[in-house]
């Protein structure tokens, strides 16, 4: 007999999302492809400040690609194309004469691996403000990167230590301090606790919550309970075939959390959150 | 209903061919452990045929003296020889480290595939020319006409060395997990900065094996030096746009020579130059280890 998976719990008590919204990204219509794989089609939504915003949906439906969208990291790799607009802030992320390391300056991301540098803990964090011109006060600086990643406490006294003999949990705080380091004003995390332990992921996830007061957070998890637990808002993102037969990603439903869970508009969404596919 | 006691009836023992099976496997061991002693006999065997025939002269007066002169007596020493490579395999290194580890930057990092391809054509090519034609090029691009001087041995076993370096910081270059070159670019990094400062950083270690295996080879090239420096004093000479006195030509010299003495010079000065050799072999094996645990955890 088929185990059905417990529906998802979001009676958990949470601060209630801000009532005046400001929109930090408005994606309309965007398409994302590598060659000629359609990695990611008809995705329009708005991203808010000041929340979380989780994307979950099964394996290979382009939240990654989708997610590197958003800080252009995705033109390292050959043969990206991307199509339809990002604005950020009312400006076109792909447009002419943007920079793509400005847009990587205000908007930082964390990856699935803690991927810290073989450098010391304070190298670590003070690398990006020291080239990107911002050698003022470092010390403060990465005191303050530190305490907002809520690793200061165990590392103060070890600052000039390597990186690579924190735990994996510290290793991923310390990519997470490093990215809070410069200031930028949108954060991506690419299921970022996905390589973690349980321990681990609740401290990353305790994080979330207290690093959205400064920031605007947007992750990929494939954890629907995670995204129960630490996101404002949720979109469901989906494989989408099409008469070829060729599949690619795309946005089905996109809500506040709580209803996405409790009452899908979608029969897809409700499928995935009730466990009968994927 | 009583319990029936199922007849086993397996054997594990196994039957002719399991027996077959272990004779091809020890054979296979037999001829692989046979392989490697003689690899290991052989260099053995070398060493201790050099060590055996060079050791009578070894002293520090032999080490400190200069060359002696022919047909006196004196043994004399090989001072000038020992500092003359040391000079000219230390310009060579400052001309092929630097540009090698600056090729193997723009092939990984910086290349387009246009330009990739072609490059390390070349750079493979130059792996397998013979030195004695880069001797001869030398030779008749910087020395005919003019006088045999020490640049331009210097110059010809830089291109023996540049594509060791290139090739050796090429696979550390490519060992740096591409995790490091995101995390780099996405702090908003340009590619110049992520190489400069998260990638080479990374990579030191093999490169500066690769750099001590490529003068290990340089210090014992004799062709180049051959008809370009091949020709010199008896003393110290430290001006590289004159023949600088090198080990290799000297033991090729001793060993053409009549006077039997000048054979045992011949192997002592083999003995100095391979313990040389080896030592930076092993230091640049015991880098290589350092840098493997530093890096990778």
């Amino acid at each position: 007999m088929a185990p059905t998976m417990r529906p998802v719990d979001v009676t958990a008590p949470r601060e209630s999302a801000p009532q005046t919204r400001e929109t930090v990204f408005d994606i309309k219509d965007l398409k994302a492809s590598y060659g000629s794989n359609v990695a990611v089609r008809s995705v329009d939504m708005e991203i808010y400040r000041n929340l979380v915003t989780a994307v979950i949906g099964p394996s290979g439906c382009g939240k990654s690609t989708f997610i590197r969208c958003l800080n252009r990291m995705n033109d390292e790799v050959p043969g990206f194309r991307q199509d339809g607009k990002i604005l950020y802030h009312g400006i076109d992320l792909y447009g002419d004469g943007v920079d793509q390391i400005e847009v990587r300056r205000r908007i930082g991301m964390v990856f699935q691996r803690p991927n810290p540098f073989p450098k010391s803990i304070y190298d670590n964090v003070a690398w990006a403000p020291r080239i990107l011109g911002l050698r003022k006060n470092l010390d403060e600086r990465v005191e303050k990167a530190l305490r907002g990643a809520a690793l200061w406490d165990e590392v103060k006294d070890r600052l000039k230590k390597s990186a690579l003999a924190l735990s994996g949990g510290q290793q991923q705080r310390l990519c997470i301090a490093r990215a809070i380091a410069i200031e930028p004003e949108v954060l991506l995390l690419d299921e970022p606790a996905s390589a973690l332990d349980p321990i681990a992921t609740a401290s990353i996830e305790e994080l979330m919550h207290d690093l959205k007061t400064d920031y605007t957070l947007v992750i990929v998890t494939h954890n629907m309970q995670q995204a129960a637990r630490v996101a404002d808002r949720t979109a469901f993102f989906s494989l989408d075939v099409d008469e070829s037969g060729r599949g690619a990603g795309t946005l089905v439903e996109y809500d506040d959390t709580g209803k996405l869970f409790t009452a899908p508009s979608d029969k897809r969404t409700e499928d995935y959150v009730t466990g009968r596919f994927g | 209903m009583a319990a029936v006691e199922p007849e086993l009836t397996i054997d594990l023992r196994g039957d002719g061919r399991v027996r077959r099976r272990r004779l091809v496997n020890r054979l296979a061991e037999a001829i692989a452990i046979l392989s490697a002693a003689a690899a290991v006999g052989l260099l053995v065997w070398v060493v201790w045929s050099v060590a055996e025939r060079g050791a009578d002269l070894i002293s520090w007066s032999f080490l400190t003296s200069d060359l002696p002169i022919p047909f006196s007596p004196a043994v004399g020493g090989i001072a000038p020889l020992i500092i003359g490579s040391v000079i000219l395999v230390g310009i060579a290194a400052l001309i092929a480290v630097p540009i090698g580890v600056l090729i193997a930057l723009f092939l990984e990092e910086f290349a387009g595939n246009w330009l990739r391809v072609p490059i390390q054509l070349a750079i493979d090519l130059m792996v397998g020319l013979p030195s004695v034609i880069i001797a001869v090029f030398i030779f008749s691009a910087l020395v005919y006409g003019h006088a045999q001087n020490g640049l331009a041995g210097s110059l010809a076993l830089s291109i023996v060395m540049l594509p060791l370096v290139t090739r050796a910081t090429q696979e550390v270059l490519r060992l740096v997990p591409s995790s490091q070159r995101e995390g780099a670019l996405a702090l908003g990094a340009s590619r110049w900065r992520t190489v400069v400062g998260v990638i080479l950083p990374a990579s030191l270690g093999g490169i500066l094996t690769g750099s001590v295996l490529a003068v290990a080879r340089a210090f014992g090239e004799t062709a180049p030096l051959l008809f370009v420096t091949g020709i010199f004093g008896r003393t110290v000479e430290l001006n590289p746009h004159n023949a600088i006195p090198n080990m290799p030509v000297q033991i090729f010299i001793w060993s053409e020579s009549p006077d039997p003495i000048d054979h045992k010079r011949a192997w002592a000065t083999a003995l100095v130059l391979m313990t040389l050799v080896l030592i930076m072999s092993l230091v640049a094996r015991i880098a290589l280890n350092w840098t493997r645990r530093n890096t990778t955890r």
